[in-house]
């Protein structure tokens, strides 16, 4: 049976939660074991392709799964796809779980995969994602092949976005007469507020922006996952301080992100779990060859790099939640170069501002946002403040995400900040659109306000997009940041650390991973 | 006759500060940032994301979706929110009754201490318990609403264990049809107590001070001293010839900060992750959802005249000697 939802209907969803409250109760009070979780932002969809953010895939990972995903140390592992081979350069071949039922009671099969790929190429937001991908084709009920246009390194990547969805339940038009399967992203849609997955959790009523409530879907395929939760109240709690007071004062099980000043409170509390990871998140500040001459200069760019303290802002402002970054690719990743140290060292920036002509410096604005990142105003104040010590005078502004944006698409200052998540969870993806030339019609560069060009990095990277040899493309990867690097083309800051707590007994060390999704199908929770 | 010409006049005036209200709502909101952006995720290409903006209408001239917007505001259509996906006025509603339940809340607070205590301390300015009113309230009135919060939070619910950090709680009753409140359960009033403290916590030092000011000069007054000389118990003439007197400031003054208490909701809530009109309207900025936001501030400026009108009329009722506004003299 699947509970599905309309938002206006708040009598019927009531209706709906109490049943199925009745229901657990009834069927095992024994080992019910409810999860009370608060994050900071609950997820704006129920539908897994409306759009691209990490509340979607958070959510994804409970209703839905995956055909592949990553476990803690990257490593691929089968999910609703046992297995898979590649038949030639272009196609990918996956062999599908069997017995496998969707929450609608529907049957699995590679129909729901070729539906799903379908409608992601539909999707505004995975589209871009899924471009190098020609088609999903099924060979039997259990076999589906991935087609891509060109050899594609990072087909099993990108399996990690295919959610497959009912097939069946999202055929046909709903009561407003609109198709099933379309994503309207800011109108209502079926797929919005009614949901048909495999994964371990039903959605049983739904208040956008108040709470979730999910139960253990009883006839989940995983039948060896640990996981012994079998109900998840999930309230959204926006503000820091509240969120890790309900931890504390036993109101909720579990909360993310622990923000940096409680980091020390909360570890030293014995009644509470806390686990933190170094994240992928890339912290940078680009500075802009189009609107400032000296930036044109190199030795003024690693002048620059050289004069900011980024381990002392990672120290002091980040309270050591976060680490030093030299390059993009965060440690761990194909692109990784160790060789690429942080490096601050104010008498070389001097000496390079010098020997660039620029020895009385010169004076240039600043632009970043102020509660997009973690501390990202406080960082910006402090290279501020290095900066001046080579004599660059910084006009900083800082201004809240949703009016930065606009500011930054049209480049309104000569360094701003940006930080990156690479989707693909691939290196090239950061230089494709942090450090490649801009180009408006392939998209590469998008968000390089620095207007760094460099023709042998575009082709470096042009390469690595279809290079199957992985560990010949992982070298090549790497020398790109070695280019980078070497040229200055931004300035790394640090990557942010990614934290999560909860009380004890909640096993939540097993379940979390680098990119932020807690499976939380298989999270055990102690008697 | 005098009453319904009134109150026409208030309707109408209601009209036109709504239309103004929506007049500059329209026009600052291309300040208010991109709502694409929100709506898309990082990596979703400028020329998508320009398409999108034509499919909602935000490419056309100020002009063109301001009449769109007037036309259909007539009907009762305030648009669609962007992240609800639902109409405005649907979300408001729902989150309405929150909201209401909050400021009840405070206000039975504010009423039950500083009557009784502003009286107190006019009647007995130098007694202890006056000097810690007095000392208390000026501490008051200079603390953050945020700062209160977090520390009751931390006193109450952390250390002490006894009330809810957050929200409303499951057990609410539903008095109306979508409409719940929290005040008839125990659960409900435990997740009450806070937020309601710290809402009130920002009114209630003025309150205090005013009633405390106020009833000192109608002490002072010929008539009381009359009452004195004429051998009046004391309650009598504090209570009911001295206090009647006190509320007609306090009255104007109430209606005016009810305006200032539903601002301070948005902070109260923010903090309590209380869901109701605050924590939605200031969600609502940071997502760019630009027709709530809008529907928003129409809905407060309504409900400044429609409390401005009722306490013109209370005011009638405490004080027959004044005449309502544009009545016959």
């Amino acid at each position: 049976m699947t509970f599905t939802l309309k938002s206006a209907a708040t009598g019927a969803l009531m209706a709906c939660a109490v049943a199925v409250g009745a229901d657990v109760a009834g069927v095992a009070p024994a080992d019910a074991k409810t999860l009370r979780m608060a994050y900071d932002a609950d997820p704006v969809s129920l539908d897994p392709q409306e759009q691209l953010s990490g509340g979607t895939l958070e959510m994804a990972h409970m209703v839905f799964d995956p055909l592949v995903r990553f476990t803690q140390d990257m490593a691929f592992e089968p999910r609703l796809a046992e297995s898979w081979e590649r038949i030639d350069d272009t196609t990918m071949r996956f062999h599908l779980r069997e017995g496998v039922t969707f929450h609608s009671g529907n049957p699995f099969t590679a129909e729901d995969v070729v539906f799903t790929f379908n409608r992601m190429k539909k999707s505004p937001d995975f589209k871009g994602l899924f471009e190098p991908f020609e088609a999903a084709k099924a060979i039997d009920d259990y076999t589906v092949d991935l087609i891509t246009t060109e050899p594609y390194p990072l087909v099993l990547n990108m399996a990690t976005y295919i959610f497959p969805m009912d097939k069946e339940f999202y055929t046909g038009t709903d009561e407003n007469g609109k198709p099933k399967d379309i994503i309207i992203k800011h109108g209502d849609a079926f797929a919005t507020s009614h949901e048909s997955g495999t994964g371990p959790f039903v959605v049983t009523a739904r208040e956008q922006g108040v709470r979730v409530e999910f139960t253990r879907f009883a006839d989940y395929w995983d039948t060896e996952s640990p996981g012994n939760v079998t109900e998840i109240i999930f309230t959204p709690i926006k503000e820091d301080p509240t969120r890790v007071a309900s931890l504390l004062s036993g109101g909720v099980d579990y909360i993310k992100p622990v923000p940096p000043n409680d980091l020390e409170r909360l570890g030293n509390d014995p009644n509470v779990n806390l686990v933190t990871m170094g994240g992928t998140r890339i912290i940078t500040l680009q500075m802009n060859q189009k609107r400032v001459e000296a930036f044109k200069d190199p030795r003024v760019r690693q002048a620059i790099v050289y004069a900011i303290n980024n381990a002392g802002i990672v120290d002091k402002i980040m309270k050591g939640f976060g680490t030093v970054a030299g390059q993009q690719s965060a440690p761990g990743m194909v692109g990784y170069n160790p060789d690429l140290t942080p490096r601050y060292d104010l008498a070389k920036a001097k000496a390079l501002m010098k020997e660039a002509g620029y020895e009385d410096g010169f004076s240039v604005t600043m632009m970043t946002p102020n509660n997009r990142y973690v501390n990202d105003a406080k960082i910006a104040e402090a290279v501020a403040a290095m900066l001046a010590r080579i004599n660059i005078k910084v006009d900083l502004t800082t201004l809240p995400k949703a009016q930065y944006w606009p500011e930054f698409d049209v480049r309104a200052a000569d360094i701003m900040m940006i930080g990156w998540h690479a989707d693909t969870e691939d290196s090239a993806n950061y230089t494709e659109f942090l450090t490649m030339t801009p180009n408006a019609d392939t998209g590469f560069g998008q968000y390089n306000a620095g207007n760094y060009s460099n023709p042998k990095v575009d082709e470096m990277i042009l390469q690595s997009q279809t290079m199957v040899d992985l560990e010949a493309r992982a070298a090549l990867l790497q020398d790109v940041e070695r280019i980078l690097y070497d040229d200055a083309a931004f300035v790394p800051l640090h990557w942010q650390n990614l934290s999560w707590a909860a009380r004890k007994g909640v096993h939540i060390e097993d379940i979390v991973n680098v990119m932020d999704f807690p499976y939380l199908g298989d999270l055990v929770i102690d008697d | 006759m005098a009453f319904v010409a009134f109150l026409i006049k208030r309707l109408l005036q209601a009209v036109l500060v709504m239309f103004v209200i929506s007049l500059i709502g329209f026009s600052i909101q291309d300040n208010l940032g991109d709502p694409l952006r929100e709506l898309v995720g990082q990596s979703v290409s400028e020329a998508q994301r320009e398409a999108m903006r034509d499919e909602l209408g935000l490419n056309d001239p100020f002009l063109v979706q301001y009449g769109r917007f007037l036309g259909k505001a007539v009907q009762g259509d305030l648009g669609r929110s962007y992240f609800f996906k639902r109409p405005v006025l649907d979300v408001i509603g729902d989150k309405f009754p929150a909201t209401a339940d909050l400021v009840l809340g405070a206000t039975l607070i504010i009423v039950l201490v500083s009557v009784p205590l502003g009286c107190w301390c006019a009647i007995r300015p130098r007694h202890w318990l006056s000097r810690i009113a007095m000392g208390a309230s000026i501490i008051g009135i200079s603390i953050p609403v945020f700062l209160t919060a977090i520390f009751l939070i931390y006193l109450f619910s952390v250390n002490l264990g006894w009330l809810a950090s957050f929200g409303r709680g499951e057990h609410l009753v539903e008095i109306a049809p979508g409409w719940t409140t929290g005040f008839l359960t125990l659960d409900g009033l435990s997740h009450l107590i806070l937020p309601s403290i710290a809402l009130s916590s920002i009114m209630m030092p003025l309150f205090i001070r005013l009633i405390r000011s106020e009833m000192m000069e109608i002490l002072e007054q010929d008539y009381i001293k009359f009452a004195w000389a004429k051998g009046l118990a004391a309650r009598r003439v504090w209570f009911l010839h001295a206090f009647k007197n006190t509320l007609l400031p306090v009255i104007t003054v109430g209606g005016v900060q009810i305006g200032t208490m539903l601002a301070y909701t948005i902070l109260t809530e923010s903090v309590f992750q209380w869901p109701g009109l605050g924590f939605m309207f200031i969600e609502a900025v940071t997502r760019v959802d630009t027709p709530l936001i809008i529907g928003y501030i129409i809905v407060v400026g309504l409900i400044f005249v429609v409390t401005n009108t009722v306490v013109d009329l209370i005011y009638t009722m405490v004080n027959p000697t004044v005449r309502l506004m544009g009545a016959a003299r």
